[in-house]
């Protein structure tokens, strides 16, 4: 079973993890998504707070109700979640990682060759 | 729309002693509610008065607006399940039987169902049963009763980790098919903090916290690290508990604990560990009523 912290609310934590899922392209527009007493049983949480996440990204237009059959995901979906998150890439990995690098007295050129030598695609951990 | 359950100013003394102190609050219907607290908290109490077997000594309770107390009407809709429930001297297929003539909405195939995942014999007498196995009985009632008010009080008094997950589970997909209200009085908070949509605290007979669990969930965390980085971060908050151990520092405070709190928080080198719901109760119960969490 998937793990779900303690800090963050439970719905919030739905949406995030169906919204990963549409990044990934694991849920591609047009798909359908789970439903509420799907993600209920299988995340193994009460269906309304299933439902909240749900509701979560039709309010943005991730994902949108089609009567009577379920929630699709929206066309353009990815695309929107994958803008929103380039804005929050710099604060929440860009500016821990510089922060660490001062803490441990990484210049910025040993950081670019850390980057340009390691490339995104293995992991580049720099924590 | 009529709450399931709604107390005033509930109240319920045994001779000197206060069992329950003005309780008042609304459990809406279609939901599940965790009633939390410790042993002696007045859980029982309360879900007695709710069930009818047990007067207020002041206050007053509805159950889907009616006075429960002999009401036939409205504990026709209830079903409750107690923690060590007595049973008179009957086989498991027959107190099965019995409660399937009282429910309204009695199902058959969930109970056997039921019976089957807890492997229950039906011919064997309730007495001879392990505990395990008799609050499984309850169980079984309770779920299969499918009544729109369902009570469980402690039920797994004997049960394994696999086989309250195994109520959890049934539990959850029961409740998604046949939507009702579900009341949970639990200690194994943590286990069950999932399955809840709100959460009701008792702490000596009162109300010290009534709400959502989705806001209760991340108002706390602890923070720790250097301890005047930590003084810097917990500046202006609500301090609820502080260690210290030579230069480090470990203090609880108050959310919220947003993207700004948690940058802040790694800028300064600290970790934030937000509290469990248990946890958090734990620290709820160590305060006076007068000092109610809100939410």
């Amino acid at each position: 079973m998937p793990s779900l912290d303690e800090g963050t609310p439970l719905f919030v934590q739905i949406a995030e993890q169906l919204a990963d899922d549409i990044v990934d392209g694991v849920l591609p527009g047009g798909a359908r998504a789970p439903s509420t007493n799907e993600l209920a049983a299988f995340y193994r949480i009460n269906p309304a707070t299933a439902a909240k996440g749900i509701n979560l990204l039709v309010d943005e237009a991730v994902l949108e109700k089609r009567r009577g059959i379920g929630m699709f995901v929206a066309d353009g979906a990815r695309e929107q979640l994958r803008e929103r998150r380039r804005k929050q890439f710099a604060e929440q990995y860009f500016d821990p990682m510089l922060a660490e690098a001062r803490r441990l007295g990484i210049d910025t050129d040993t950081l670019m060759s850390l980057i340009q030598g390691s490339g995104w695609h293995n992991g580049g951990n720099t924590e | 729309m009529i709450p399931a359950i709604s107390a005033t100013a509930l109240g319920r003394r045994y001779h000197d002693q206060v069992a329950l102190d003005d309780v008042s609050l609304t459990v809406d219907p279609g939901t599940v509610t965790g009633l939390l607290g410790r042993n002696g908290a007045g859980k029982t109490t309360l879900m007695r008065i709710v069930t009818g077997q047990e007067f207020p000594t002041s206050g007053a309770v509805r159950v889907f607006g009616q006075v429960p107390a002999e009401n036939d009407a409205v504990l026709r809709r209830m079903v409750f399940v107690r923690e060590d429930q007595p049973y008179p001297d009957f086989r498991v297929g027959q107190a099965i039987r019995v409660a399937s003539w009282f429910y309204p909405h009695w199902s058959e195939e969930l109970a056997r169902q039921l019976l089957a995942d807890f492997g229950l014999p039906l011919q064997r007498r309730i007495r001879k049963l392990s505990r395990g196995m008799r609050s499984a009985v309850g169980i079984t009632i309770g779920l299969a009763a499918r009544a729109e008010l369902t009570l469980f009080d402690e039920p797994y008094a004997g049960l394994d980790a696999v086989a309250r997950q195994l109520f959890y589970d049934r539990l959850l997909a029961d409740f998604a098919e046949h939507p009702r209200t579900v009341v949970l009085s639990t200690h194994l908070i943590d286990e069950a903090a999932d399955l809840l949509e709100h959460v009701v605290m008792l702490d000596r007979g009162r109300v010290v916290l009534d709400a959502p669990a989705d806001d209760v969930r991340g108002t706390m965390a602890t923070v720790s690290g250097p301890a005047s980085a930590v003084d810097e971060f917990v500046a202006g908050r609500t301090v609820w508990h502080r260690q210290r151990l030579g230069s480090r520092a470990s203090v609880t405070v108050a959310g919220p604990f947003d993207f700004a709190a948690q940058a802040r928080a790694r800028a300064l080198h600290l970790s934030l560990e937000p509290l469990s719901l248990q946890q958090l109760l734990v620290r709820a119960s160590g305060l006076s009523a007068e000092e109610k969490v809100s939410a």
